[in-house]
């Protein structure tokens, strides 16, 4: 399989603090990656140092073999790479539905039309088909306040995913979600992903959300990949035990 | 082109108004003329709103527009009507490209304060022109329409039409523009930046276009204003103007097109009469107006028509 995103060499300074340290990674197309480490640990700062929103102190990020060091968050979404964050980032006084119709509508062109109007039956039907991929179609007109955490996570996530990307970016999918809403939700989310065939990198504390989806798992320490490979040796790690797991065994549940 | 309800109803308001105008008092044909200019500047600082920026400067493009008429007739004896309005919105629309490259940096009070300043500065170099008449400002001459110059008496109502059918063809356009993708983005922007850009869309351009598209609206306001009162003067462009369009904007609200209008219009009749009934404390009866408007409906005058409206759509789905 080719590689979609690699990172070289890759460090991030705030001041004194090391937020990244020589991280360098390779994930081939297809690949669904787990990123686990306890707090402060880097995820986060990697996932916005690929997705653009802060810049390496230095180091190289390549998506399809292109640098993206410098790009705007954007420009790398325009190139296919999309993501969901920890708290859902919508626009909370919309409609559901006319949430994913901006989505949409800035998926379809950088340039926003001045008279086409938002609305058009193409596109709704466009956004009823994802919004019924992800099961919360029966929130379709529902303010995005006055939905429960766990379908604005799935809000969020279809809205990353309908520019149709190569690659997607959760930051942790199941945060604010109730234990018994995690297993749905995931199921929900893995199952459209695989049938888009994205390529999934998702940033987790909940080791056993982790171990049942992922092919592979990049387990952070203080802004250095401490161990990268199969869920079962990297969960078997001993020095991933102590420093990340906590000494608990994957299915004991969260760690972090 | 397809008309929506809204726009068949705007279009037949018009009508009826311009009709109206017909036998009318020529004192309400001149007030709801200048309400009807000050309307669309408020339609640009309503359309800015809607992407969550509050300018504290509109009066810039407001004077822009109108000295760029005034100037017009004066030094290149353009009086053709049209032709002056679009010299106006297009020297609005030059400047807003390029201070649009700068304000759309800022957010907040740094954006309102930064186009105060712009207007001020605009303001303070007219004052010290005496080409431009300094404080005094300068009379504008008489316009003509396509080679039609109207008689002393008839200037006001014809001009009334005319501002009348702009209006209402304005705000057709910017009802449309409202429900397009980048009158959508707008509000998206305004709800979440951040997403936006994750969107693969650049916040800054949208809000530039919105910017520029808003200072040439506000122009055409200015342009009109000068023509109908037939003068112009730096105070166009002084805070105190600016602040009466937010004013305004506020007593409409954003949730409309109709909103400013109709907000201009009563603005215009609350201030004429409480001049009339307290000549020198009229500005406290406009103060305890906002003040009621800002506690009773903080969604501006246009929530008692939405308000409405919404609960007929509920008893109709309970029916």
């Amino acid at each position: 399989m080719s590689c979609i995103l690699e990172t070289r060499g890759l460090y991030k300074e705030f001041g004194a603090v090391t937020a990244a340290k020589n991280v360098n990674v390779s994930i081939s197309k297809g690949e669904v990656v787990g990123v686990i480490g306890s707090n402060g640990a880097g995820k986060t700062t990697f996932i916005n140092m690929v997705t653009g929103y802060l810049k390496p102190s230095r180091g190289e990020i390549l998506f399809n073999g292109q640098s993206i060091i410098g790009r705007t968050p954007r420009s790398i979404t325009r190139a296919g790479m999309a993501r969901s964050f920890q708290v859902a980032q919508l626009f909370p006084e919309l409609t559901v539905l006319d949430n994913l119709l901006i989505a949409l509508a800035a998926a379809e062109s950088p340039f926003p039309s001045l008279l086409r109007p938002l609305r058009n039956d193409e596109r709704i039907a466009r956004a009823e088909a994802i919004l019924g991929e992800f099961s919360i179609l029966a929130w379709r007109d529902s303010k995005v306040t006055a939905v429960p955490q766990g379908v604005r996570k799935l809000i969020d996530i279809a809205m990353a995913l309908i520019g149709d990307p190569q690659m997607l970016l959760l930051d942790e999918p199941t945060s604010g979600v109730s234990a018994e809403e995690k297993t749905q939700l995931m199921d929900t989310v893995m199952q459209v992903v695989s049938r888009h065939q994205v390529t999934v990198l998702f940033v987790e504390h909940d080791m056993d959300v982790v171990r049942r989806y992922v092919s592979r798992i990049l387990a952070f320490y203080s802004g250095e990949v401490l161990a990268d490979g199969p869920p079962q040796s990297v969960l078997a790690n001993a020095r991933v035990q102590e420093l990340v797991t906590g000494g608990q065994r994957a299915h004991k549940g969260a760690t972090a | 082109m397809r008309l929506d309800k809204t726009e068949l109803i705007l279009l037949g308001v018009a009508a009826v108004l311009a009709i109206g105008g017909l036998i009318a008092p020529q004192w309400l044909v001149f007030l709801l003329t200048m309400a009807l200019a000050k309307s669309m500047v408020v339609q640009g600082v309503v359309m800015q709103m809607r992407a969550g920026l509050v300018t504290f400067g509109q009066g810039l493009y407001f004077c822009m527009g109108g000295y760029a008429v005034g100037m017009s007739g004066h030094f290149l004896a353009i009086s053709d009507l049209p032709s002056l309005l679009l010299i106006g919105v297009a020297a609005a629309v030059a400047l807003a490209m390029i201070l649009g490259l700068l304000m759309t940096r800022y957010r907040e009070i740094f954006f309102a304060m930064l186009s105060l300043a712009f207007s001020m500065i605009l303001y303070g170099m007219l004052v010290k022109s005496p080409a431009l008449g300094s404080t005094d400002g300068f009379n504008v001459k008489a316009w003509t329409l396509f080679g039609w110059s109207p008689a002393a008496g008839q200037a006001p109502l014809a001009l009334f039409v005319i501002i009348v059918a702009a209006s209402a063809v304005l705000a057709v356009l910017l009802h449309r523009y409202g429900r397009s993708s980048a009158g959508a983005m707008c509000e998206a922007i305004r709800e979440n930046e951040v997403r936006v850009e994750y969107l693969g869309q650049s916040p800054r351009w949208v809000l530039y276009m919105n910017y520029v598209a808003a200072a040439g609206v506000s122009a055409l306001g200015g342009g009109f204003m000068a023509l109908a009162a037939g003068h112009i003067d730096p105070e166009m462009a002084y805070w105190i103007t600016s602040g009466e369009f937010v004013f305004i904007a506020l007593l409409g609200g954003t949730a409309h097109v109709a909103a400013p209008i109709i907000a201009a219009i009563l603005f215009a009749v609350v201030r004429t009469y409480a001049i009339e009934l307290v000549p020198h404390s009229w500005q406290m009866i406009l103060g305890f107006t906002l003040l009621a408007i800002i506690v009773f409906l903080p969604k501006g005058l246009w929530s008692l028509f939405s308000g409405r409206a919404r609960a007929a759509k509920a008893v109709e789905a309970k029916v």
